[in-house]
């Protein structure tokens, strides 16, 4: 048939006798996705429709709740951006470069992956807050002090990303460019880097997802001052605590859709760089 | 020849992706020169300093700065016990049964083919992609007592839900779901099912097949998913924060309680409960390090 | 076992792998399955093992209808081309696997296992993975582990194609003594004319999904079926609508009538056989086989004008 590795075909329906278990197997997976995750999703946007589009559109277009919106687009979109260069560089530093303690360094990086939110935000007050070690008590309750606690939760995404690219790729085509006369900046600008760029992409996007969504770490840091350094995850806690349920509905509704946009974003970026390794 | 099929492959969560084996560090086409490379890597080190080192010391200096007997007294409280032991049953619950499931919804998305595939995989992301606290109000939805859409009928067989540690642990497992999945998928794709077929053509079962050769192969994926389900899970606020009512000694986790102390400005009880999470915390990227360490031996 | 493919059609989708594909393998013959790439050798093999499942068809063993029987219970070995090793097993542990399913006393297997060992010489490796093995070796644990089952028809899939030329042909020898010793009904696909001519009973070459031709090497080879078989199996001239082998054409230094004129553009000596490449008055080329004596004795050389009397020649009709 074929001498590819890979010409085993995956067996198709009725390819194979007895696949009474498969499809049992397929059904139990789907029921346990769709009551977990899909019911609880679809109760959300309904509910928010409850009172009617109207409704659902006052509550999403009140000035706080705009703002609370805009703030966590503009800022996760900044947190990004800083995690793509950021990230990439420190990527580059611990695959490309030698220094005593790498090993350990680099095992800290996920770091705040196993750190619980909570304990986050709390660690980034005790630095930076009012009383904090350095005395930068203008950081906790405003803006920065939102994007550092965001930058700290999401800074493995971009480094874990690209690591693995940048230690497959082959040098050869460096020294390639090399050879051909290009400058060590010439190279990376026009060999590496497009190289790295999905899974920078990639990287960030999930990093921007993680942070349009965060919680956990703001909730201390920020201060919550509507207007000012409300994250639209803090806005729709307050709601509920507050009693205002469908208002809250209805914001969540928006940053759902802001997340599955950017869950969709990924898969595509995920397929692009599939195709960009094959090649 | 066989029409290739292969999908392309979700890039895995990159917390799994193997650490950095070095390159040889002094490429004369690339990286520059000495200066620049030292300047690339003060950068990354300072940003790492400020960023991540140094708070994570401070949570250890804090916690001991008003003295060891006020933290100690603040975890050993029966509060802080109570929230110690919710927080274990919590990872204890959900972590095996997302386990089951991350291993069963692999085999099914990397080994079996039909419509609506892509549909399954993108699901499975969507508990990484939604905040925490959407996922808390989704769940209000359905099992509230009042207005959820079955909350009132289980309400009627006695079972609550919202308010109560059920609702913890349905939150903690809708926050924990993809890991084991994501982590399983490469390797299930890595390995193939050459080996699996080999199995079958020497008279193993399909049941013999999964637990002599299948499981065996995947078991560092699955451990490694199993290590960041249980951080997941262990941390999750967000979620858990919305459907808990945070009720003192009965609904109330470690990542609960480390907000409440320092909003009721027990700022030394906040940063002890944080040092207990952040021990673990330690001890999970301990076992994740270990775990690479054996893959890349393997 | 004698096994009996009859009427077998396979698609994967739009794509039709065998199509009304009918064979017959005699009892304990070593049959070798020939052809280009997508041919659908390997999907044959495939479907006689039970790993697929004809959509129309039959496959029959020992004048049993096996179609429908899963693989587990077909009595095959399977060698696959990248060896399927399972690498957290030792090499004891891969070639115990199926008598472990069959719940054989452990000192039955140990027994077995030493010596199976010992048939594909890899006797001191019981307790190596897979992983500390060369290339070879690992074709031959996984030949073992096929055998320990005992199983009564041997399938190959491209067994030596992951192996480097040297070790590929030691294999290949091996291979044939090994059929010699224990007489399994053996079926290989190979898409190297010179490996199934080398070691196979009978070939049968496959292309576009269908069977072409199956015979002895020499029936394929002297009695080629059609011009993709001719082609298939060794190398040939096409002098007008004919074809012809390199070594069935005589090179003349004076012209006879008949005789093509031609110039020799090279002489490639390649040992005990050379082979002279021309180039004729039409522009095209011709690549001619002779010993080295002959080239010798009659002093052949790039430049020279000889004259080309082609001996054996073929024409196919109706080619398909």
């Amino acid at each position: 048939m074929t001498s590819a590795p890979i010409a085993a075909p995956v067996p198709r329906r009725g390819a194979i006798p007895r696949l009474g278990g498969q499809a049992l197997t397929r059904g139990l997976v789907v029921a346990y996705l769709s009551v977990l995750v899909l019911l609880p999703i679809a109760a959300l946007v309904a509910t928010s429709l409850d009172d009617g589009l109207g409704r659902f559109w006052d509550a999403v277009t009140i000035p706080q709740a705009v703002a609370a919106l805009r703030l966590t687009v503009l800022v996760s979109l900044a947190v990004a951006a800083i995690n793509a260069v950021a990230g990439t560089v420190i990527a580059w530093v611990l695959v490309r470069d030698e220094f005593p303690g790498k090993r350990v360094v680099n095992s800290l990086i996920d770091l705040p992956f196993a750190m619980p939110t909570i304990v986050a935000g709390l660690t980034l007050l005790a630095l930076y807050g009012d009383n904090g070690v350095l005395g930068l008590s203008g950081v906790s309750f405003t803006k920065l002090g939102v994007a550092l606690a965001l930058l700290f939760v999401t800074l493995p995404f971009v480094i874990r990303a690209v690591q693995p690219t940048l230690i497959e790729l082959d040098r050869d085509m460096e020294e390639a460019a090399a050879s051909l006369g290009a400058r060590p900046l010439t190279v990376f600008w026009r060999i590496v880097l497009p190289n790295l760029a999905p899974a920078i992409i990639a990287g960030a996007t999930l990093a921007f997802a993680r942070a349009v969504g965060e919680f956990g770490s703001l909730i201390l840091i920020s201060g919550n001052i509507p207007f000012e350094t409300e994250v639209a995850s803090v806005f729709i806690f307050s709601l509920i605590e507050s009693g205002g349920i469908n208002s809250a509905a209805a914001v969540s509704v928006v940053l759902l859709t802001i997340s599955v946009a950017i869950l969709f974003l990924f898969h595509l970026v995920s397929r692009w760089s599939v195709r960009h390794d094959a090649a | 020849m066989t029409p290739p099929s292969r999908e392309p492959e979700i890039v895995p969560d990159p917390a799994v992706l193997s650490p950095g084996r070095s390159g040889p560090a002094d490429s004369p086409s690339v990286g520059g020169g000495r200066a620049s490379r030292i300047g690339l890597r003060t950068f990354a080190l300072g940003y790492l300093t400020l960023l991540l080192f140094v708070p994570v010391l401070l949570v250890f200096y804090k916690a001991f700065e008003d003295g060891l007997p006020n933290a100690w007294e603040t975890v050993t409280s029966p509060e802080g016990l109570n929230a110690f032991w919710l927080t274990i049953v919590m990872v204890g619950v959900a972590v095996p049964i997302n386990t089951v499931f991350g291993v069963a919804c692999a085999l099914v998305l990397v080994r079996q083919r039909f419509r609506g595939k892509a549909l399954l995989n993108s699901a499975i992301d969507l508990p990484f992609a939604i905040s925490p606290v959407v996922v808390g109000l989704s769940l209000i939805f359905v099992y509230g007592p009042r207005d959820g859409w079955v909350g009132p009928w289980l309400a009627e067989q006695g079972v609550r839900v919202i308010f109560t540690p059920v609702g913890m642990v349905i939150a903690t497992l809708f926050v924990s779901l993809p890991f084991v999945v994501r982590e399983v998928v490469p390797v299930l794709r890595e390995i193939g099912d050459e080996q699996e077929q080999a199995a079958r053509t020497l008279g193993a079962s399909a049941r013999q097949t999964f637990l002599r050769i299948t499981l065996p192969a995947i078991r560092w994926g699955v451990t490694y998913g199993v290590v960041l389900a249980a951080a997941r899970a262990l941390g999750e606020f967000g979620a858990v924060a919305v459907v808990s009512g945070k009720i003192s000694g009965v609904t109330e986790t470690m990542p609960l309680l480390v907000a409440k102390e320092y909003e009721t400005f027990n700022v030394a009880g906040a940063y002890a409960a944080a040092l207990v999470l952040a021990l673990l915390a330690l001890a999970i990227l301990l076992a994740m390090n270990l775990i690479e360490r054996r893959e890349e031996g393997a | 076992m004698s096994i009996s493919v009859v009427d077998v059609t396979k698609r994967f989708g739009d794509f039709t792998a065998l199509d009304g594909v009918s064979l017959e393998v005699p009892d304990g013959s070593l049959t070798a399955l020939l052809g280009p790439s997508g041919s659908g050798k390997s999907t044959l093999l495939r479907v006689i093992a039970g790993l697929e499942r004809p959509q129309g068809g039959r496959v029959v063993m020992n004048g049993r209808d096996v179609t429908d029987v899963p693989v587990q219970e077909r009595g095959v070995g399977f060698c696959f081309q990248h060896y399927a090793a399972f690498k957290h097993q030792t090499v004891h542990g891969n070639i115990a696997f199926g008598l472990k399913i069959r719940k054989r006393p452990k000192d039955e297997i140990d027994a077995r296992v030493a010596e199976l060992l010992a048939l594909v010489q890899l006797e001191g490796f019981a307790d190596r993975y897979p992983a500390q093995l060369s290339g070879g070796q690992r074709q031959r644990m996984a030949l073992a582990r096929a055998l320990a089952v005992e199983p009564e028809v041997l399938l190959l899939d491209e067994p030596f194609g992951a192996l480097d030329a040297t070790v590929r042909k030691q294999l290949r020898q091996w291979l044939r003594r090994l059929h010699d010793e224990v007489h399994v009904t053996t079926i290989f696909v190979t898409h190297d004319q010179e490996e199934a001519m080398d070691v196979a009973e009978q070939i049968v070459v496959m292309n576009h999904a269908r069977i072409e031709q199956a015979g002895t090497p020499r029936q394929l080879y002297d009695e080629p079926a059609n011009e993709f078989v001719m082609g298939f199996v060794g190398e040939v001239n096409r002098i007008g609508d004919q074809l012809v082998r390199p070594h069935d054409i005589e090179i003349l230094l004076e012209p006879d009538g008949r005789a093509q004129e031609g110039q020799i553009e090279r002489v490639a000596h390649l040992g005990f056989e050379v082979r002279v490449d021309l180039l004729l008055d039409d522009g095209r080329t011709l690549a001619v086989q002779t010993t080295s004596a002959d080239a010798e004795q009659r002093e052949l050389e790039a430049g020279q004008i000889v004259y080309l009397r082609p001996d054996r020649a073929r024409r196919f009709s109706a080619q398909r």
